[in-house]
């Protein structure tokens, strides 16, 4: 029987054929952590350790209070500068560049084959240029820091296959939702996921992203696409490190399979307050909302804006809604400056923001107040993830947030001419 | 083995309800972070746990973030274990190398309510409560050294002075 992805990669770095539910104890060839990297600094302190072991596989992106909202924050990310100055660690990303996910991929560290962990639990993402990522803890991630050393457990994986082929304005994130709806919030817990199929080549780098992921929102440990021409093209110039594309063995085994046809998806949204309380946007439209979230790790790239620009060109946000755009990473950012996408948006009414986490985790940039409804393209709509614990969270496509944008409640996108 | 009071929750308990982001930077002390367990899911929580105390919800408990404070403010807020019927990997993790002890059973959890008193016997592989004994698989052999040691940073600390022999 032919091995899974998964089962090489970690084989590879154990030095041994493995299966499916052994644990393995690796060393990673990078890992990610962010603001969280002050707390991080302080396990590590506490090994007695005077230096990292492998200071080349850290990277650091300050990304989820930037910048600085309070003194606390600021202490955080000064504590961060303080300890990557002391150590030397050469990869270091300051608050001008984005979200960690989206950095770490233009930077040329998500590659093929590797094998990366990070303190976030989106660290899944990089799965979508054919490495095998996954979330961690930080007390780990501490100890990482001083042995370059983690115990894995070998995932089982799922198989989920697309055909067919989307209509637009339905986009991956509908097909994320619909995937999350029909499996729910713990579908693939502690399971590898896998997406191919003859439609694989519909989803473009930022959907393979979005879909990777969002992966962590059904539980897997990690989501995979087999890089192709694409991604190879992407990586020309930005790879870090050499790379060799892994793939899985045609007779390998799936604990599972799906397959879902494009063709037929509608516009799909997450009702509160879980992400996995999917229905078609027709089913909740006319649901007033005061806020509108386009942008994040999850939909914050140029394809993303664009697909949003296309709808609020010429229009005007409504007038009791607020409309916050926020770019992935500045890198996205210019790009979108560039090609006047961000003067569709100051046209139309809405607040551009800096690169970074933004109002996405609640912090600061647009907390929601008691009774506020707010729909966005990011990823989570836990009670009370972007403020009140009496605010609601709807997740949907860029066409579907604009769409909302302008006309004050939740729309069907495919509705506006 | 002291005896605790159950906490009982439904599924998908989040890092977010169990943890608000907004207090991830913000609230560091560990009475402080045990002020603000479980907050956006019952307010009362915080205010009237007590130590020895255990938490009994259904599947995939922790799911969401990576945030370890959805573990640790359990830990400072004196929670002796979780018994979930699944938890998120991430959260199994973070609880595990904090050494917050953490149980699977469906059947203890079906049967459990919130007021029911619990005794864990991690090296019997029991839980002793008011509704019955209910046993439970021991952790994988990988973890188990971790929890012994209290944590990873003490398993970490031993292994790194071991090697430097």
């Amino acid at each position: 029987m032919g091995q899974t992805f998964s089962e090489k990669v970690l084989g590879r770095k154990a030095g041994k054929a493995v299966r499916a539910g052994e644990v393995v104890v690796v060393a990673p060839d990078f890992y990610l952590s962010h603001d969280n990297s002050a707390a991080i600094s302080k396990e590590f302190r506490k090994l007695g350790v005077k230096a990292v072991k492998a200071p080349g596989k850290i990277v650091i992106v300050l990304d989820h209070i930037v910048p600085a909202a309070s003194e606390e924050y600021a202490q955080n990310h000064k504590t961060v500068r303080e300890f990557v100055a002391e150590q030397g660690l050469p990869n270091f990303f300051d608050i001008q560049y984005g979200v960690c996910h989206q950095v770490f991929s233009e930077q040329g560290f998500a590659l093929p084959g590797k094998l990366i962990v990070g303190s976030d639990s989106h660290t899944t993402t990089y799965g979508a240029f054919g490495a095998f990522a996954a979330g961690i803890g930080r007390t780990e991630m501490a100890c990482l820091w001083a042995t370059d050393e983690i115990w894995l457990r070998v995932p089982e994986t799922v198989r989920i296959e697309f055909r067919g082929k989307f209509q637009p304005p339905v986009a991956a994130k509908d097909a994320i939702l619909r995937i999350i709806g029909d499996n729910g919030a713990d579908g693939a817990d502690y399971r590898a996921v896998e997406f191919g199929g003859p439609a694989a080549g519909e989803f473009s780098l930022a959907g393979r992203m979005l879909l990777a992921n969002m992966a962590a929102e059904f539980g897997a440990k990690n989501g995979y696409f087999e890089p192709d021409v694409t991604t190879l093209e992407w990586l020309k110039d930005r790879a870090r490190a050499e790379f060799e594309v892994v793939r899985s063995d045609p007779d390998a085994h799936y604990e599972k399979a799906f397959s879902y046809d494009l063709t037929v998806l509608e516009p799909q949204v997450a009702c509160p307050h879980k992400v996995d309380n999917v229905r078609p946007v027709r089913a909740v439209a006319g649901k007033r909302i005061h806020q509108a979230l386009i942008g994040t790790c999850t939909n914050g790239r140029l394809e993303d804006l664009e697909a949003a620009a296309r709808i609020l060109r010429g229009g005007k946000v409504h007038p009791q809604v607020r409309a916050l755009i926020l770019p992935a990473s500045a890198e996205v950012y210019r790009a979108a400056l560039k090609t006047g996408l961000l003067e569709v948006f100051a046209e139309a009414g809405c607040v551009i923001l800096n690169p970074g986490c933004g109002p996405c985790l609640g912090a600061h940039q647009g907390i929601l107040a008691a009774g506020e409804v707010a729909i966005t393209t990011s990823n989570r709509n836990f009670r009370g993830r972007m403020g009140s614990r009496d605010s609601e969270i709807y997740l949907a496509s860029p066409a579907t947030v604009a769409a909302s944008a302008l006309t004050g409640v939740i729309t069907d996108p495919r509705t506006i001419s | 083995m002291s005896k605790g009071r159950v906490w009982k929750y439904g599924d998908d308990v989040n890092t977010d309800v169990l943890f608000a982001g907004k207090y991830t930077y913000a609230a560091l002390e560990p009475a402080e972070m045990a002020r603000h367990a479980l907050e956006d899911l019952d307010p009362e929580f915080a205010k009237a746990v007590k130590p020895g105390d255990v938490v009994v919800a259904g599947k995939n408990f922790g799911c969401g973030s990576s945030r370890e404070q959805a573990a640790a403010c359990f830990k400072y807020a004196g929670v002796a274990a979780v018994i979930a019927k699944s938890f998120a990997r991430i959260y199994f993790r973070n609880a595990i190398n904090l050494g917050l002890p953490v149980v699977q059973s469906v059947e203890a959890v079906d049967a459990l309510e919130t007021g029911d008193e619990v005794e864990v016997d991690f090296s019997a592989g029991e839980l002793r409560t008011n509704k019955g004994t209910f046993r439970f698989a021991p952790l994988p052999e990988a973890v188990l050294g971790i929890l012994a040691a209290g944590g990873l940073i003490e398993y970490t600390k031993q292994k790194l002075a071991a090697g430097a022999k």
